[in-house]
Formats: C-alpha cells, structure tokens, sequence
C-alpha cells in the first residue's frame, strides 16, 4: 500500500476529441445499420449475397435527410463495424461487402440529383441495390470466381435486387412520409 | 406518393433488366442440327427444320428417333429401362441423350457446341 502510493503519478495526459452533434447523429445512426447487418445475417438465405439489405433503409434515410456524407459515414460503418461484429473483417466476405457499399454510395451520389418530383425513395433504393450486387460480382467475378460461373447467377441477384430494392424504397418512402410523432413511436432512433 | 412516374420507369428499366440479363444467363444456344450414331459411327445428320422419324437399328432392336422443327426425341427404344426414352425432347445445343444397351445416342448441335468432344 505504502510503496504504491510512493511511485509518482503517471503524467495525465487527456485526448481531447472534439464531438460534435453530427459525430454523434452518425453514430447513433450507423448503430442503427449494424444492428439491421446483425439481425439479417441471422435470416438464412438460399444463396449467399441474396439479402433483403436492411440496413440501405438506414443510408438511404440518412441521405435524404443529411446529405451524401452522412450516408457514406453511416454506410462504412456499418460495413466496418459489421465485419468485426460477424468475425469477418478482411475476410472476402468482407471485401465483397465493401465492394458492394462503395459502388452503391458512387451510384446514390449520381442518383440523387435525380428531381425528386418525379424519383422518389425506391428509385434510389433500386439504384442502389443494383449497385450493390454489381459491386460484390465484379469483385467476386474479378478475384474470387474468374471465369464463367457467374454468369449463371446473374439473373438470380438481379431479381433479388430489384425485388428487395423496391421494398427498401417503399419502406423509405412510407417512414419519410409517415407524421414526426408516428415515426417517433415506430423508430425512436432516427430523429435524433 | 411512395412510388412517383419515375420510380415507376426506374422499376419499369430494372424489369427489362433482369429479364435481358436472364436470356443472356440462361437462354443457351438452341440447337439447329440433331447427329444420330450408331455403334459410336455417325448414321445419320439431320437439321431440326421439319418433323421425320428415323429407324436405327442397334443390337437390342430399332431404335426410333423423332424430329420435329427445334427438338428431337428418342420416341422408342428396345432399352429395358427406356431412360432415353423418358429424357424426353432436346433443344439446346449440346444436349445428348443415349440408349446404350442399343448402343445409339442423339445429339443436338448449335453454331457453338459447349464442348469439343464428351467421352462415355
């Protein structure tokens, strides 16, 4: 006791990170992404890439309430954060993923400056979609499966992005119109 | 609105898409050509542009090959267990279809054949 209160105190060094409230929106919105990564790996799936992509319903709110970069945050995050959570960060798995969301992202930064009277949501959610399993087959088809074989599933990820991209949007589309106090009850996380 | 005129033509082109991907992906080649061997020696080469029937005979018997514009068949067969009977008709270039016991088989071919030779 005494001889541990004689060694001197270590210098206190504190790291300051300025947070600012947008740091924390991004956070707090990204936790909401990675929550909906976690609970969709749990859904088995017939083919591994077909997703219903739960958490683009995230970036795509954030990109219309916050901009692109808030959107591009959120989205690498919930890509970083979900592959350490599902134990595999820098795994293919993980690269087709970030493969996935960058091409997506480039696509919504094109899309919307769609006019937004006649694009709404579930154009950008299709869009998007299709970025998305662009993205993972040219990877795939470029490092993982050279050759023919993909060729055979294309039309498989396609429906499935379209069907699943049209749903995201619709989902969008109904909680951007839902009234403040209605989405306060069904998702107390987005407005923060 | 949830979905706008846009979102309408967006659905509308990613429709078109998926359905020009799914051709592309799993139209295959439709054959035009239908090489009938017997005993492993070709007997006969026929194109698939109108129906005749064809009689080969083989150590078991005849056996009847059907053709018809775009398909061919093996209509009967002496085979005890008649599989090349219930394959059924062939389209697709690269398609075969063998009755061993009686030692003849059918195959269809396209401008391109999937493979250079198949051995049994």
């Amino acid at each position: 006791m005494k001889s541990a209160a004689a060694i001197p105190p270590m210098t206190r060094s504190v790291i300051e990170l300025p947070v600012t409230p947008d740091d924390r929106r991004i956070a707090r919105l990204a936790a909401l992404a990675i929550g909906l990564t976690l609970a969709e790996a749990a859904l088995p799936s017939p083919l591994p890439g077909v997703k219903p992509g739960l958490a683009n319903i995230v970036v795509l709110l954030v990109l219309l309430q916050y901009g692109w970069r808030a959107a591009a945050w959120v989205s690498g995050l919930r890509v970083l954060a979900g592959g350490l959570l599902l134990g595999s960060l820098f795994a293919p798995g993980f690269w087709l993923s970030v493969a996935g969301a960058g091409v997506s992202l480039s696509i919504l930064a094109l899309a919307r400056h769609l006019p937004s009277r006649h694009f709404g949501p579930v154009s950008l959610s299709v869009l998007a979609a299709f970025g998305h399993i662009g993205g993972q087959l040219a990877l795939a088809g470029a490092w993982l499966l050279p050759g023919a074989a993909i060729i055979k599933l294309l039309p498989v990820f396609a429906a499935a992005a379209l069907v699943f991209g049209t749903v995201n949007g619709v989902i969008v589309a109904r909680l951007l119109a839902a009234p403040a106090s209605d989405r306060r009850q069904s998702m107390p996380c987005t407005l923060p | 609105m949830l979905i706008r005129a846009g979102d309408a033509g967006i659905l509308l082109a990613g429709a078109g898409f998926v359905i020009a991907l799914t051709v592309f992906a799993w139209g295959g080649d439709r054959g035009d050509t239908a090489v009938i061997r017997a005993a492993g020696r070709v007997v006969e080469t026929v194109s698939l542009t109108h129906a005749r029937t064809f009689s080969v005979g083989g150590p078991l018997g005849a056996t009847q090959i059907e053709i018809e514009p775009g398909r061919a068949r093996v209509a009967r067969d002496p085979s005890p267990r008649q599989l090349c009977v219930r394959q059924g008709w062939l389209t697709q270039s690269g398609q075969a279809v063998l009755c061993l016991p009686n030692q003849v088989s059918l195959e269809i071919r396209g401008r391109h054949s999937a493979y250079d030779t198949l051995g049994y």
